[in-house]
């Protein structure tokens, strides 16, 4: 079941098209990666889902139907820019940003106890702000933002300004989030998280969708055919073996065995791959390569440019 | 709690503990009560050291010309001692020592006074005031007019002591004091004026600080941009309100307290009647100087008790609640337009202008309050609050005040209308050139 639904939005501002006719479909307790380079619509999308700005055509649909005001209560937001009232104290800010999305004062302090505990936090509570370091401003944006158990989590760059501790802290939270049941929507330009927690993926590219799917499909569909083949043996042999079907693109010497890379051209499988080899070198190890998430980024966005330029 | 309260109450607490709310709290009656109390006591204050002074006459004219008073003594020296005066006048007991040279009538700056310390103004006003009526006389007389003595005295017979008396609609007469109605009318515009502006720059501050520390976008995540902005203007209002209403009851229980002080000291010094009645407190002062005090500044209170004051305060909160919904709305969309406070000049200087030019408009309406400018400028929105306020003591027509409130109460309908809309986008707006232009287009963009 699909739990977020954004149905042929447009939004175009004074000057320019943000989005057009963007589609969008977010299954219920996924973790979703909303990607595109800078200036796509991405952020325009996310406020739009907020509420924070309206379509000018197009609808979202929350949950099986309309999105509608008080649905924000049961929306958590980091956006990219963020902040805090510098002069405020933590433990004050944090109660009124609870209280903003409906929390009761009560539930509010209890719940930021909680957090405040786990992430070992609680000597902030009577600091001010303008006090603290720009990542232990983040990690209170972090918690002032899931607080208050939305169903759906929506996170624009979450790594930026973190340092690899607390990027990974704030990984495993995320994968903790959908675990207990939560849909996360995120848009990140950092491509190896993407990889790493996303299940699918919406690939935005001068306002309008130009890819989307389940992230392991589209590694799939977007593959080389490429094989990494470690093994012990004589080098030269297997290129003269390989000639015809396969295509030796690289060799590399690793610590005690060598590594191929092997493209299977016209309809050559695994299996014809060892069948080949099998008796010059000893197989180490075999592997299909798939492309990463940033090759096909970067190949799609400058297609999808490429296309745009020619017409 | 719904949202919007929830902002108010942040806008109102996070600044109500502000150490610069509290100092201007307090500081603020001390002025007021200060006001009130100082003419009385300036008038108590005369000087009241005795000092002798010398005087060495060269031209032997003048001799006991001047006169003593309670504080001042005035020895007349023989021409032996000018020699040595200026070395030994203070071993003598003198203040200060004068000197005439010549005749006065040929050489008018012939007169001068030597001391180590500043003469007060009231010594030479003493000095001169004595030689110039001697002088004075001298050339009367030599006129040689029959009976001058007696013209004299019936031409300074003539006074006049105008006093206004305020009809009150029930037909009582009140007596008025026109100085005091124009002090409180200044004292309403320049409030107003002040008010305004301080709390009207806040709102634009706060909303400023909103955009820059980016928590604007969290904020308009849970709420809709119009809320927020709406519950900082009202929050601040309240903030505003409370300071006024403190420094009223402050200055009215420090005025009151001041008031008892006095009135008791007044009646106390009884015992002896030496020095005349006077008769505000009703008790019968002796001690001069407490008596005199006491009696001034009970008549300033009297008279100011004579000012419809409740009424006019429930007009100034009116006046003030409709300038600052009509500033702080452009001053809201000023805030959310710019990113920095650099590039609101610009900006904030047209906004500030008609309220600059209702003070100005506000010193002819001291004078005349119900000229043509005067009436008129209370009737503009823009300028209205701080001008009919001045108008306020001199009691204007009814019919113009509710007029002027109408068009008041529909001009910051539609500002706050207007400021909605250009703040709603420009919250959200960065590291853009902000012109007229770019408004408007918000201005419109929003309509859709």
């Amino acid at each position: 079941m699909m739990f977020l639904e954004a149905k042929r939005v447009v939004k175009k501002y004074a000057n320019h098209l943000a989005l057009n006719e963007v589609d969008l479909q977010v299954p219920a307790n996924s973790i979703y990666g909303l990607l595109g380079p800078n200036g796509a619509g991405k952020t325009t999308l996310i406020r739009i889902i907020n509420q924070i700005t309206g379509p000018d055509s197009g609808e979202i649909i929350f949950n099986g139907r309309t999105l509608q005001s008080n649905d924000v209560q049961r929306i958590g937001y980091l956006p990219e820019e963020r902040g805090l009232y510098k002069k405020m104290k933590v433990g004050e800010q944090a109660i009124y940003l609870a209280r903003m999305k409906g929390l009761s004062r009560h539930d509010a302090i209890k719940k930021l106890k909680y957090w405040f505990e786990k992430f070992e936090i609680q000597p902030w509570w009577d600091k001010k702000v303008e006090e603290l370091s720009k990542g232990m401003q983040q990690k209170i944006q972090f918690v002032v933002t899931v607080l208050h158990e939305p169903e759906l989590l929506i996170f624009d760059e979450p790594f930026s300004g973190f340092d690899p501790i607390n990027a990974n802290l704030l990984k495993q939270e995320i994968l903790q989030l959908k675990e207990n049941g939560a849909t996360i929507l995120f848009s990140t330009h950092n491509m190896g998280s993407v990889e790493e927690l996303c299940d699918h993926i919406t690939l935005i590219n001068q306002s309008k969708t130009i890819l989307n799917g389940q992230i392991d499909q589209i590694r799939q569909n977007y593959k080389d055919n490429l094989i990494k083949l470690d093994f012990i043996g004589d080098a030269n042999v297997i290129s003269a073996k390989l000639k015809d079907n396969f295509a030796i693109e690289n060799f590399e010497k690793v610590n005690g065995h060598q590594t191929a890379f092997v493209k299977m051209l016209h309809d050559s499988t695994i299996n014809s791959l060892i069948n080949e080899v099998i008796n010059d070198i000893e197989i180490v190890g075999l592997q299909e390569v798939l492309p990463t998430m940033n090759d096909i980024f970067i190949k799609v966005v400058e297609q999808s440019n490429l296309s745009k330029t020619q017409k | 709690m719904s949202k919007i309260s929830l902002i108010i109450q942040r806008e109102y607490i996070t600044r109500v503990k502000k150490k610069s709310f509290i100092v201007m709290t307090i500081i603020g009656p001390i002025l007021f009560a200060a006001m009130m109390v100082l003419p009385g006591w300036f008038a108590s204050m005369e000087d009241t050291e005795s000092k002798n002074i010398a005087v060495i006459d060269q031209t032997g004219k003048y001799n006991k010309r001047i006169k003593d008073t309670e504080y001042l003594k005035f020895s007349w020296l023989n021409q032996q001692d000018a020699g040595t005066i200026a070395q030994d006048y203070q071993d003598k007991g003198y203040t200060a020592y004068l000197v005439i040279e010549d005749d006065l009538l040929q050489k008018p700056d012939a007169a001068k006074i030597y001391s180590e310390s500043q003469i007060t103004i009231d010594v030479k006003d003493h000095i001169a005031r004595n030689l110039e009526k001697y002088l004075e006389n001298e050339k009367l007389n030599s006129y040689q007019i029959d009976g001058l003595d007696a013209i004299i005295k019936d031409i300074h017979s003539v006074d006049i002591k105008l006093k206004t008396i305020k009809l009150s609609e029930d037909g009582s007469e009140k007596e008025s004091s026109t100085e005091l109605v124009m002090i409180a009318a200044i004292i309403f515009a320049m409030m107003i004026y002040m008010f305004v502006l301080i709390y009207g720059m806040q709102v634009m501050r706060g909303i400023m600080e909103e955009k820059v520390s980016r928590i604007v976008e969290v904020i308009v995540s849970s709420v809709k941009p119009f809320q927020l902005m709406m519950g900082k203007i009202i929050g601040i209002a309240l903030v505003a309100l409370t300071q006024f209403m403190l420094w009223v009851i402050l200055t009215v229980s420090i005025v009151s307290v001041l008031h008892a002080v006095f009135a008791s000291d007044a009646s106390t010094f009884t015992a002896n009647n030496q020095v005349e009645m006077l008769g505000a407190t009703g008790g019968q002062p002796t001690d001069a100087q407490v008596s005199e005090f006491a009696a001034g500044f009970n008549n300033i209170i009297d008279k100011v008790l004579s000012l419809d004051l409740i009424g006019s305060l429930v007009l100034f909160v009116f006046y003030f609640l409709g300038g600052y919904l009509l500033y702080a709305s452009l001053f809201a969309a000023i805030g959310a337009a710019l990113d920095n406070e650099a590039d609101s000049q610009q900006f904030v200087m047209p906004v500030m202008m008609p309220l600059i030019l209702s003070i100005y408009v506000a010193m002819a309406a001291f004078r005349n309050p119900t000229g043509d400018i005067a009436v008129w400028f209370s009737m503009i929105p823009f300028t209205s609050p701080v001008v009919m306020m001045a108008r306020i003591p001199f009691q204007p027509p009814i019919w113009q005040i509710i007029v002027s409130m109408l068009l008041l109460i529909g001009t910051f309908i539609l500002t706050t209308w207007f400021a909605g809309r250009i703040y709603r986008t420009g919250i959200l707006m960065y590291g853009k050139k902000v012109s007229y232009k770019e408004l408007w287009k918000w201005f419109k963009y929003s309509g859709r």
